[in-house]
């Protein structure tokens, strides 16, 4: 921009859109204006924040500003307009414009680093104080009520400042500075109980709840086998991992392997749980037959508290405290964040609960991530990313997309954003039907939208169809690995065609029939299945789903092996009964991915049946070793790709569970890579997107894409959703919204 | 049988064969209608279509099927059954024999309910018209006074009671189908319902306010039918649900749950919750009745949903199906 010749001073206008709000941007720019000298205000406004400045460094504060900026700051854009100069003499920071405000909320953030040095600072007023946050760090999402995002529009409107933290929220100088979350032991809210009863109580080997950020949380030691198994009882929950959480960056390498991207993730504001190789030292409960085991740091300063007095109890002298952390939830509910609610429901699954008075208005359970080929990946978003919004490729009409049935999320979408919301859970009960209905109404008032259409799986028995088919708008049905596809071409802003490679575990194909190991080729809101994985029999339905003994059986009926299955299952009741079904013409079959995982896990004496999702391919995973390929362990014709030879070979007798599942994963992974290299010559198409939950498999994501690579294929992963059903909502909203503003301009160009 | 040509003779030799096995002085009059006298009382009516693959199943046929099943929709209004009519569509070529042995069933399940076919048509159309027979029915009786049964009229308290093992018709028609007869021998409960409907309106009044019969969909599909019509929900205990072990077995070798499997010879009561006890004594004491059970409550929910208490403290919802059981798990 070139200077102004009429005067020494400039006068800009700087318009800066994103997640500017709530986040310590006003006092950040009022620094800024300081540092240069600069007279002006900044005010907050319906886009974001307008700036204007004046003096003759003006430029160099645009140049920093976005260098600069809050950690929770994310700004999308900025604007600069030269104004006329006015000679003003100060800087000032402006209460809001008028009209609307933004509708942007930044997502919860762990205690920040300066927080925490005054939380163990016994000359602060906020010493020991589990409540203590900034504009850098605390709740956002999950107390706020109503928008705009301001105190009292959030639970903490019930909390009257104090003289001290009034003064405070009132600097622009401070850290605090309209920070709506802030509380001091004087003014704020309460925890039921002091650290010490929760310390001794972990100590003591009993199960604590306490209520997190998002939700309530049961908290234990994670080196007491007993404690763990007492958990594991007591909450019905068998098999499935739990996470644990660690006191500092530093300890976790005493459990387990991570590398600069994973610490970086696990350090990261948003503080999820990080899948990390275990070292196997902590009590075998947590995370039975896997290998990887699930990792977080404190995330509130509760937590910080509870850990830090863990360690100075010395019951961890040498090794530094280790507690599981686990949602407070019957397996498959929604996570509990009501007091009363707790209290009543965690009577028998918790020896203590700690209940506070500052209420949660959003559940948001604990984030799940992983690193892949160096990235992130998501198995499930909520807290610390939601509401954070996901950039389309343009523009589009508001659409609510209603997901799956399990791991669900509900996702709509607003101009070029999509706001994918917070992993609700399975929808098989009353309370996770609620609570989905509930995020439905409190994402679509909270965006302010008025969704034109609601996308929905084909699926007519899925909690989320009836809503759909219920609510009288416009219904969208998309096919569940064309949602899964959309999803990733979505989230990258990928337009023009692309093949999709999905690998999943099932979904309603779109003339019937089981789907799960697709070949789509997409574009726009078209996709056409051009291969498919070869149909094998699935004895049971969903039966067969939980009980991978019997995908084994239907593998071996298929070899013609199925006088083995009653000697290889004879620990099953119904082996005998299956071999005879299976004889059977026109039983159910699938094309399922995942259910491959399971008859192999199942083959090679892994595991039988599963206590949850994923459970037989997580085992099978965790015995990798080195992967290995099966030369001509594949056939495709036709585009249907087969591993009838891979089978044969794995259920050899010279082959043991860790060699299978080596040469499983190998095999399966380049036969994929062959399989997608194929279609993309016949149909010219490069870009190759890899969705489905078996994605979530550390083996395929990272040896399929390369492969991809290698063949001169451009690849494309989810990274800002799950690979999983978590992710469905997102490829729903993209495909409907699309079909939308295709029909709306078909209506145009003829009327 | 053959469609069209020779239509006189075929059409004889049809309603000799019909007039044979049903019988009765309405029928021998070889009218185009039937009169009969009716007592005082309100009338109730009922019809039904049934088709049902394979045609003989253990425990029963089409025709039996047909009886009972249209006895029951009469009887679960409280009513006394008195006469059906019955209608069948035949694919030509169907085997004579078999459509003999329909109606004989037929006759011999009306004469056992003491209730009476009085009108009948029969039509033969062209191969691949229709999937050997279909049989439609319509059935009349009579309702006592004061007794106003209806799915609309369930209260929050009231007790759901079954009237015994749920799944054991569906099930027997399945592994038929599926030819999984390796398992035990499962039969049809197929039967007529109306006596030991009587016995609980003589017990319990006006005190039970719905009866279904849980056909197709099974229980799962009639309890969110009356949690729909009367604006509230069910809560139900999964163990105290009678499931005979066969029943039990064959379901979970197919992947299926008794409560989305079609009954023919059960009923689902709502009852209020001070008779429920008699009523379901009156249950056991009849045959029908012997494994009747309280299997759980009405319970105010806006969102009227079926939940069903499982082994651990946990809860799920127990939907209806859109048709059969489709894989649901990702
Ligand atoms: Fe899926
Ligand atoms: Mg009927
Ligand atoms: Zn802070
Ligand atoms: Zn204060």
């Amino acid at each position: 921009m070139s200077a102004p010749t009429t005067c020494d001073r400039t006068r800009l206008r700087v318009r800066v859109s994103g997640a500017v709000q709530g986040v310590g941007f006003r006092p950040y720019v009022y620094g800024l204006a300081m540092r240069y000298g600069l007279a002006g205000f900044v005010i907050n406004g319906p886009e974001g924040v307008t700036i204007e400045v004046e003096g003759h460094r003006a430029s160099e504060f645009v140049a920093t500003l976005p260098l600069e900026a809050p950690p929770l700051a994310r700004i999308d854009h900025i604007c600069v307009r030269e104004t006329a100069a006015l000679a003003a003499k100060d800087f000032s920071i402006g209460s809001s414009e008028g009209g609307k405000l933004s509708t942007q909320i930044v997502a919860d953030a762990a205690a920040c680093q300066q927080c925490l040095r005054e939380l163990f600072d016994p000359e602060n007023r906020h010493y020991l104080y589990p409540f203590i946050s900034c504009c850098h760090c605390g709740p956002r999402y999950t107390i706020a009520e109503r928008l705009p995002y301001d105190r009292r529009n959030t639970v903490m409107g019930a909390f009257r400042l104090c003289a001290a933290c009034a003064a405070e929220y009132a600097d622009p100088a401070s850290r605090r500075f309209h920070a709506e979350a802030i509380a001091c032991p004087t003014c704020g809210p309460r925890l039921s109980h002091g650290i010490s009863a929760i310390v001794a109580a972990i100590a003591g080997g009993q199960i604590v709840a306490i209520k997190g950020l998002g939700g309530y949380q049961l908290l234990c030691d994670a080196r007491n086998q007993d404690a763990v198994q007492r958990l594991r009882r007591r909450k019905q929950r068998l098999q499935k991992p739990f996470a644990v959480m660690v006191d500092s960056i530093e300890r976790v390498s005493d459990i387990a392997e991570a590398n600069a991207p994973e610490l970086a993730l696990l350090e990261s504001v948003a503080r999820p749980i990080v899948l990390l190789s275990s070292r196997n030292n902590l009590a075998a409960a947590i995370a039975p037959g896997l290998s990887r085991v699930g990792v977080m740091l404190p995330v509130a300063p509760l937590h910080h508290l509870i850990l830090h007095a863990l360690r100075s109890a010395g019951a961890c002298a040498r090794t530094g405290p280790v507690i599981v952390a686990t949602s407070a939830n019957r397996c498959g509910e929604p996570l509990l964040i009501d007091n009363a609610q707790a209290l009543r429901r965690l009577k028998g699954i918790s020896d203590l609960i700690v209940t506070h008075d500052r209420d949660i208005v959003t559940r948001a359970d604990d984030s799940v991530v992983s690193v892949v080929a160096d990235r992130p990946q998501f198995i499930r978003r909520a807290r610390g990313y939601v509401p954070e919004p996901i950039r389309l490729a343009k523009s589009v009409p508001p659409v609510l997309a209603v997901g799956g049935a399990l791991k669900s999320t509900v996702t709509i979408t607003r101009d070029n954003q999509a706001f994918v919301s917070q992993h609700i859970g399975d929808l098989d009960t009353a309370e996770g039907i609620r609570t989905f209905e509930e995020t439905i109404r409190h994402l679509t008032s909270s965006l302010d939208v008025e969704p034109l259409a609601i996308a929905h799986d084909l699926h007519p028995d899925m909690a989320s169809t009836r809503f759909a088919e219920a609510n009288g708008r416009a219904l969208v049905a998309v096919q569940h690995h064309h949602a899964h596809a959309a999803a990733v071409i979505a989230e990258h802003g990928h337009t023009g065609p692309a093949l999709a490679l999905v690998l999943d575990g099932h979904g309603l194909g779109s003339e019937g029939g089981n789907w799960g190991g697709e070949l789509l080729l997409c574009e726009g809101t078209r996709c056409r299945r051009i291969g498919h994985l070869a149909p094998l029999q699935m004895p049971g339905g969903d039966r067969a789903a939980r009980e991978p003994w019997r995908m084994a059986s239907a593998v071996l009926h298929e070899l013609g092996r199925g006088n083995e299955i009653g000697r290889r299952f004879a620990a099953q009741r119904q082996a005998g009964c299956v071999s005879a079904l299976l004889e059977q013409p026109g039983g159910a079959t699938t094309t399922s991915a995942g259910r491959l995982f399971d008859a192999t896990a199942a083959l090679l004496g892994i595991a039988s049946l599963q206590s949850y999702e994923g459970e037989a391919a997580m085992k099978l995973e965790a015995l990798v070793r080195r992967t290995a390929i099966l030369e001509s362990g594949w056939t495709i014709a036709g585009a249907v790709l087969s591993l009838r030879p891979l089978f044969a070979r794995l259920i050899a007798d010279d082959i043991d569970a860790v060699g299978g599942a080596g040469l499983f994963h190998g095999t399966f992974a380049a036969a994929c890579v062959d399989w997608v290299t194929r279609s993309a010559r016949t149909t010219g198409v490069n870009t190759v997107v890899l969705s489905g939950g078996c994605f979530l498999n550390a083996a395929l994501a990272d040896e399929i894409p390369r492969g991809c690579s290698a063949a001169g294929l451009t690849p494309l992963l989810p990274r800002r959703v799950p690979p999983n059903d978590g992710g469905l909502s997102l490829g729903q909203a993209w495909i409907a919204a699309l079909q939308i503003a295709q029909q709306s301009s078909a209506r145009g160009g003829t009327a | 049988l053959s469609h069209g040509s020779g239509g006189r003779a075929m059409a004889q030799l049809i309603s000799g064969l019909f007039h044979q096995a049903f019988g009765n002085e309405w029928l021998a009059r070889c009218n185009d209608q039937s009169a009969f006298d009716v007592a005082a009382g309100r009338m109730v009516m009922t019809t039904d279509g049934y088709v049902v693959s394979p045609l003989f199943f253990p425990g029963g046929n089409i025709g039996s099927l047909a009886v009972h099943g249209t006895i029951n929709d009469v009887a679960m209004s409280g009513a006394r059954p008195l006469y059906l009519s019955a209608s069948f569509i035949i694919e030509e070529g169907f085997p004579f024999s078999d459509l003999k042995a329909i109606a004989d069933s037929m006759g011999a399940a009306a004469r056992s309910a003491g209730v009476y076919i009085i009108a009948g048509d029969t039509k033969v159309v062209e191969r691949g018209k229709a999937d050997g027979l279909f049989i439609s029915t319509t059935g009349i009786g009579i309702v006592a006074d004061g007794l106003d049964l209806s799915a609309d009229k369930a209260r929050v308290g009231d007790r759901v009671l079954v009237s015994g093992s749920l799944g054991d018709h569906g099930v027997a028609v399945m592994s038929k189908r599926q030819n999984v007869a390796f398992q035990t021998e499962v039969v049809s409960d197929s039967v007529a319902l109306h006596n030991l409907v009587a016995v609980m309106v003589a017990a319990g009044g006006s005190g039970i306010r719905v009866m279904r019969d849980p056909t197709r969909g099974g229980l799962a599909a009639t309890l969110n039918e009356i949690a729909h019509q009367s604006e509230l929900g069910f809560r139900l205990q999964e163990a105290s649900i009678p499931v005979k072990p066969a029943v039990a077995a064959t379901c979970e070798l197919l992947g299926l749950d008794p409560i989305h499997v079609a009954n023919e010879g059960k009923l689902v009561a709502i009852v209020a919750p001070d008779l429920a006890d008699a009523v379901l004594a009156a249950m056991k004491a009849h045959p029908l009745g012997a494994d009747a059970a309280d299997i759980g409550e009405a319970v105010a929910d806006n969102r009227k949903f079926v939940q069903m208490a499982t082994g651990f403290g946990g809860r799920r919802i127990v939907d209806w199906l859109w048709a059969e059981q489709l894989p649901r798990i990702c």
